[in-house]
């Protein structure tokens, strides 16, 4: 009964620990998405889509359309910026909008040169839709607000440029050359981003690019960043533009994640499924050793229920000591694993295992354990409240 | 004047399936029982005489007829109930004494005072008290391992007698004993019957110890013959 026990134990501690891991990854990964490229990213506009299908209810309450993208056509970026930022900013769900102007010069250093994609913010909007701010690894942020001809670069393009705060480079390209100051070098910690991409002001950037008014795309944070799939559907539907939800874009990853986690949990439970498998065995095989005595406690006024108590009282005692103690070491397994470093850089930047403290991991641990157990102890309960006392003292005579 | 009959039980029918056949063991069996008399059951092997006392005992169902406790049809009373009244009216003695090994002596017998739902305090009272009528209250504390056979019987009689049942059943109470011991415990037997105005029904081979008795019953292929 004590491996029993041990077994609950450690199947609660691993699941617990195995899904704060996985979690924490697939959080740290989202927290990262959604600090870099936002929620939601809305920008070409489709022309005519051939092959919409579109009925209206009679009473003219509903509506549904299908339209296949194959056929869509697109006119690239944001043509009325204003018009789109105001609609945008009808939606309640929407905290900030930042219009971003992109394309793609060549950095040159004192040696060399580099390609690299500019996006042209306007810095305070930007800091409502991305950690921009925190990614700063050096510099001040202050100093790329106040200053329209300077530049924050990729840690991996400050690097390969040997470029250092307050450094003058030429940013070649667009409709000419233009002369930056590095205010600040950031690291997302995504590889792509870090190596490629550099800010600009919104408006050198249209200067740069000559497209005065224009924009090629809007990205937006939201208040529950959850419900990106259907505010993307619906900001498509009504603006005719182009959104992507973070879950779209990252699709291959989210799914990734999940599957690690699922795995991890069948797995785990396997632990569990055994241990209650130890804890049926045991009670089996002590219904069996034990129904002489029960027919005899039958016989003198104990009841079938009696009979199955004590096995059901036993198996309550180890579920709550398995939960108690399980959930306990799962605690602190998850927060020593915390203190592991691990340094880790290519979707996401962290120099230590990240792991997600969620009550829901405990509570999904427990209610398997508590299946398990509660099946594993009822079938032997059940058979020894079915014995028949005078058939049982019939045979033992 | 006689008093009336504690128990009850007429036309009395009982069978075993095995394997798809069934065996007639009681026949028409009726049978009455009185406070304070000592009745023994004869006959051989297989004649139906312990199923009979199971039934009586409220342990298995007959497939017709009647048992009445103190004038109350007990067969239609549910599996709770009869459970009630096997540990308040009841008591029962087997050829093996069935104590449990992992509980004192002490402990056994005031197991069914605890489940008659008594303190824990009145109920070893009240064992010390048993055991002291019965000459083992030394051995109180022992576990039943440590006990001969005769006193390991003795205890299970003390068990069957806390509850102050108005019946004990017992089936073979003297069958592992010897000459002296059965004598030992066929004079507790008696004694109870007399001085606690209990009815005792005993299943015996042992026609020295049925003749004792003030009743004997005889069967023989699942009839009372007399």
């Amino acid at each position: 009964m004590a491996m029993s026990l041990i077994g609950i134990v450690l199947g609660i501690a691993f699941f617990v620990i195995t899904q704060a891991q996985t979690s924490g990854f697939e959080a740290f990964f989202i927290r990262t998405i959604l600090g870099t490229n936002g929620a939601i990213k809305i920008s070409d506009r489709f022309q005519d889509m051939d092959g919409t299908v579109s009925k209206v209810s009679k009473d003219g309450n509903f509506q549904f359309f299908f339209r296949s993208r194959e056929e869509a056509q697109y006119t690239e970026g944001i043509r009325f910026p204003d018009e789109i930022r105001n609609a945008l900013a009808s939606y309640q769900d929407i905290t900030g909008i930042s219009e971003v102007l992109e394309g793609t010069a060549e950095l040159a250093g004192s040696s060399r040169s580099f390609p690299v994609i500019f996006q042209g913010i306007r810095y305070h909007d930007h800091s409502q839709v991305s950690e921009l701010n925190n990614q700063l690894i050096a510099g001040a942020i202050v100093d790329f607000a106040k200053d329209p001809m300077s530049i924050l670069v990729g840690n991996r393009i400050a690097e390969r440029l040997m470029l250092k705060i307050g450094d003058r480079i030429v940013m070649k390209g667009g409709t000419g050359t233009l002369q930056l100051r590095i205010a600040g070098v950031f690291e997302t910690g995504v590889s792509q981003i870090d190596k490629k991409r550099i800010y600009i002001h919104l408006s050198t950037a249209r200067e740069f690019k000559g497209e005065r008014f224009a924009g090629s795309f809007f990205q937006v944070a939201l208040d529950n960043p959850d419900k990106a799939p259907e505010l993307a559907a619906q900001i498509q539907y009504h603006l005719g533009h182009r959104s992507v939800s973070w879950q779209e874009r990252e699709k291959v990853w989210l799914d990734v994640f999940k599957a690690l986690r699922i795995s991890s949990a069948i797995t785990v439970s396997s632990i569990l499924l055994l241990s209650g498998l130890g804890i049926f065995n045991v009670f089996a095989i002590m219904v069996i050793e034990k129904t002489r005595d029960i027919a005899i406690l039958r016989s003198m006024g104990f009841s079938r229920f009696d009979a199955s108590a004590v096995f059901l009282w036993q198996g309550l005692i180890i579920l709550f000591l398995g939960v108690l103690l399980g959930s306990f070491f799962g605690f602190l397994g998850t927060y020593f694993i915390s203190e592991i470093p691990l340094r880790i850089r290519g979707i996401f930047s962290t120099d230590s295992f990240v792991v997600n403290w969620d009550v829901f991991h405990y509570l999904w641990a427990i209610s398997l354990a508590s299946v398990f157990v509660v099946i594993a102890t009822w079938v032997p309960a059940r058979r020894a409240g079915k014995i028949q006392p005078a058939k049982i003292i019939r045979e033992t005579l | 004047m006689k008093h009336p009959p504690l128990l009850q039980a007429k036309n009395l029918k009982y069978s075993f399936n095995e394997t798809g056949t069934s065996t007639n063991v009681l026949n028409d069996v009726s049978i009455e029982l009185f406070p304070g008399e000592i009745t023994s059951i004869v006959g051989p092997s297989g004649c139906g005489k312990s199923t009979l006392l199971y039934l009586l005992g409220l342990l298995d169902r007959p497939d017709s007829g009647e048992i009445s406790l103190n004038e109350k049809d007990v067969l239609k009373c549910d599996d709770k109930k009869r459970t009630i009244l096997r540990n308040h009216k009841l008591g029962f003695v087997f050829q093996f004494h069935f104590l449990i090994k992992e509980l004192s002596v002490l402990d056994n017998v005031a197991l069914p005072m605890r489940k008659a739902g008594k303190s824990k305090t009145a109920a070893y009272e009240k064992a010390r008290d048993v055991l002291g009528k019965l000459g083992l209250l030394d051995k109180s504390n022992r576990f039943p391992h440590k006990l001969s056979g005769g006193e390991q019987q003795r205890v299970a009689i003390a068990r069957a007698i806390i509850n102050s049942p108005s019946l004990i059943l017992a089936d073979e109470p003297t069958g592992n004993l010897d000459t002296e011991n059965s004598k030992k415990v066929h004079s507790v037997l008696s004694k109870l019957a007399i001085e606690e105005n209990i009815s005792v029904l005993i299943v015996t081979h042992n026609l020295e110890l049925a003749q004792s008795c003030d009743r004997v019953i005889k069967m023989r292929d699942g009839r009372i013959i007399e």
